[in-house]
């Protein structure tokens, strides 16, 4: 059978699951400042989990998009040491703070120019945003078979097969490639690298490429803002903590005592 | 017309409650720009609820009723909501955040090229230009933002448990039947089976029990079971939930998932049993009314937002304190 082309969407936040403590908003600039490396977004990388085990499964070639101002491929080389084929970075100074649909007609602009392709997966959403509108936008600017939620996807005689996310438990779908899948957690997680593996591969990767809005063939007129009006800190949540000491005897009495005066 | 219209979902034959809440925000937002206010409903049979619907006092209801619009097939849907659009003209469309609300707004955006805010907390209307402002969290919670953004039908997608409900009226919204355009070869996706399972409601529980990656294996969530027996024979209904981590780990499935991209609850009692207090998580039950956190770390985040806090190793306490219940019932 012949090879299958996946491309992975993959975009580079600012690491949301950092400590709080190192976590700040700034209203001027609109943005949130977080004190830590940044990471490839969670759910993408479950995108690329599962393009990887289709890889292993059936043979496939990956290749990874990651679009913004400035890309580190730093950060976005761990997608190749996991096992893509290829990454493409998507950069311009004009890329900053796009709305999801100037950001899904790009990622579109950059998926035409690959030309062959069977299946486009993305996170269901983005950790910085929290948006999640991407991947959709995106499968219908190139006229594809949507799927949302995915929790398990497999590819059988030129179908995508997804049991994707409902409310009562979750639904088998099938969809002839090419087609767009969102991706889940459930599927799991990337697998682990070794940070020796990591550094290692590192060095055999060469130079990455990286196309501007130019190379996509885009006019920057067509490129809208998100249209931020203003980003502040949330409401305070904090709450004073009672805090219960002891042995676990004497701790599990003074806990029965917080329940029964809860009833 | 230029009226604000809102995508009702039926649960169990019935008006979803987050069909109620978009039918409040929907009621003040058509008056603050005076105009009317539109539900539409979509189904295979949704003349009971259409009528549920127009009690209370939207201007119109519209019914597509269509065969293959029985239970949800995103392509079927997508097409009727846009011929809607295309029907009504609104001037705001309102979908609920809900798994289905997540799918068709983004794709209804592209197709009526506008521009989509998901999972708003608050809406109102900017006088000056009668634009929709958008508020909504980002970075899971670390900051709000408002946006504003051109296009028509101006769109947005709710969050549940946000907006108050709209109350039962003696309304007679006029029931409009719409036919819709649709047919089996506009299906893309094609629905192989639905597998229903046994799924928490978790926002229904009184006293929810979550684990995270501090349970240290599956097993941990035994002991929470029996946490939950215990604590059921004096409170109403107490169900298990968990973190992400839990779920990414294989532990339980996502159904028990709280937070950002799981359920959001307010139950009575929260117990948190090792779960750091990421913001993701915390959004999603930081509305509960105690807060009890059992966890190995004095300072991990679930202690800031938390009325009780017990540093020490769940495996100690909770088994304790499960034989100490069981001792005074
Ligand atoms: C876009 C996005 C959406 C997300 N959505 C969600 C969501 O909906 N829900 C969600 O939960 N997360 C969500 N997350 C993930 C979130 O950021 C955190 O990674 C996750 O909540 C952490 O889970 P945890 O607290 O179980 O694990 P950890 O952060 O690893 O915390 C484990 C805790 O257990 C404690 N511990 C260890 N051993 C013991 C012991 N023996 N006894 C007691 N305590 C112990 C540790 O001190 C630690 O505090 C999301 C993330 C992103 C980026």
């Amino acid at each position: 059978m012949k090879e299958i082309g996946i491309i992975v969407c993959a975009k580079q936040i600012p690491d949301p699951e950092a400590p709080l403590s190192d976590v700040s908003v700034n209203a001027e600039t609109q943005e949130v400042v977080v004190d830590a490396p940044p990471v490839i977004s969670p759910f993408d990388e479950n995108a690329l989990e599962v393009a990887i085990r289709l890889k292993e499964e059936l043979g496939a070639k990956i290749t990874v998009l990651s679009m913004g101002k400035k890309v580190s491929d730093t950060v976005l080389r761990k997608s190749l040491v996991a096992g893509a084929d290829e990454l493409i970075l998507l950069q311009d100074d004009a890329f900053e703070k796009l709305d999801s649909h100037s950001i899904a007609s790009a990622l579109a602009g950059a998926i035409r120019k690959i030309g062959e392709f069977d299946l486009v997966l993305t996170g269901r959403q983005a950790g910085d945003w929290d948006s999640g509108q991407v991947g959709l936008i995106l499968g219908e600017i190139l006229g594809l078979p949507c799927i949302n939620l995915a929790r398990e996807i497999k590819v059988e005689d030129g179908n995508v097969v997804v049991k994707k996310v409902i409310p009562e438990g979750y639904e088998r779908v099938r969809a002839k490639m090419p087609a767009l899948v969102t991706v889940s957690n459930e599927v799991g997680e990337l697998r682990y690298i070794s940070r020796t593996k990591m550094l290692k591969m590192l060095k055999g990767v060469g130079s990455i490429p990286s196309w501007s809005a130019e190379d996509l063939g885009i006019t920057l007129e067509t490129l809208q803002k998100m249209g931020i009006m203003t980003l502040s800190s949330p409401p305070d949540m904090r709450r004073d903590c009672q805090f219960i000491e002891g042995t676990p005897d004497e701790l599990s009495d003074k806990l029965a005592a917080v329940f029964k005066s809860l009833r | 017309m230029n009226d604000v219209m809102i995508l009702g979902d039926v649960k169990e034959g019935s008006l979803d409650i987050r069909t109620l809440e978009l039918l409040g925000v929907g009621k003040k937002l058509a008056g603050d720009l005076g105009v009317g206010l539109s539900v539409v409903l979509m189904g295979d049979a949704v003349s009971t609820v259409a009528e549920q619907a127009a009690s209370y006092g939207p201007d119109r209801v519209y019914k597509l009723e269509h065969p293959l619009l029985k239970g949800v097939n995103p392509d079927m849907w997508l097409a009727s909501l846009q011929q809607a659009c295309k029907q009504i003209n609104p001037k705001i469309v309102l979908l609920s955040h809900s798994l289905i609300g997540m799918e068709l707004g983004p794709r209804l955006a592209c197709r009526l090229n506008t521009r989509l805010t998901t999972d708003c907390i608050d809406l109102s209307i900017d006088p000056e230009d009668g634009l929709l402002l958008r508020t909504k969290p980002v970075s899971g919670g670390n900051a709000i933002s408002v946006f504003k953004c051109p296009g028509e039908p101006q769109l947005a997608t709710v969050r549940a448990n946000v907006f108050d409900p709209a109350e039962a009226a003696d309304g007679n919204g006029e029931i409009v039947d719409m036919v819709p355009e649709i047919d089996e070869s506009m299906i893309t996706v094609e629905s192989i089976e639905v597998v229903k399972e046994e799924v928490v409601a978790l926002d229904k529980a009184d006293v929810v029990i979550s684990g995270g990656a501090g349970l240290g294996d599956e097993d941990g969530f035994e002991i929470l079971q029996d946490l939950s027996k215990a604590l059921s024979k004096s409170f109403g209904s107490v169900m298990i939930g968990c973190s992400r981590v839990a779920v990414d780990k294989g532990w339980i499935s996502s159904d028990h998932q709280v937070g950002l991209t799981g359920t959001m609850i307010s139950p009575d009692i929260y117990i948190a049993v090792g779960i750091s207090g990421a913001i993701q998580h915390l959004v999603g039950m930081i509305k509960s009314k105690k807060i009890i956190a059992i966890n190995t770390d004095p300072g991990c985040n679930m202690f800031n937002v938390a009325d009780y806090g017990v540093v020490e190793d769940y495996e100690k306490v909770v088994p304790a304190l499960v034989k100490r219940l069981e001792e005074l019932s």
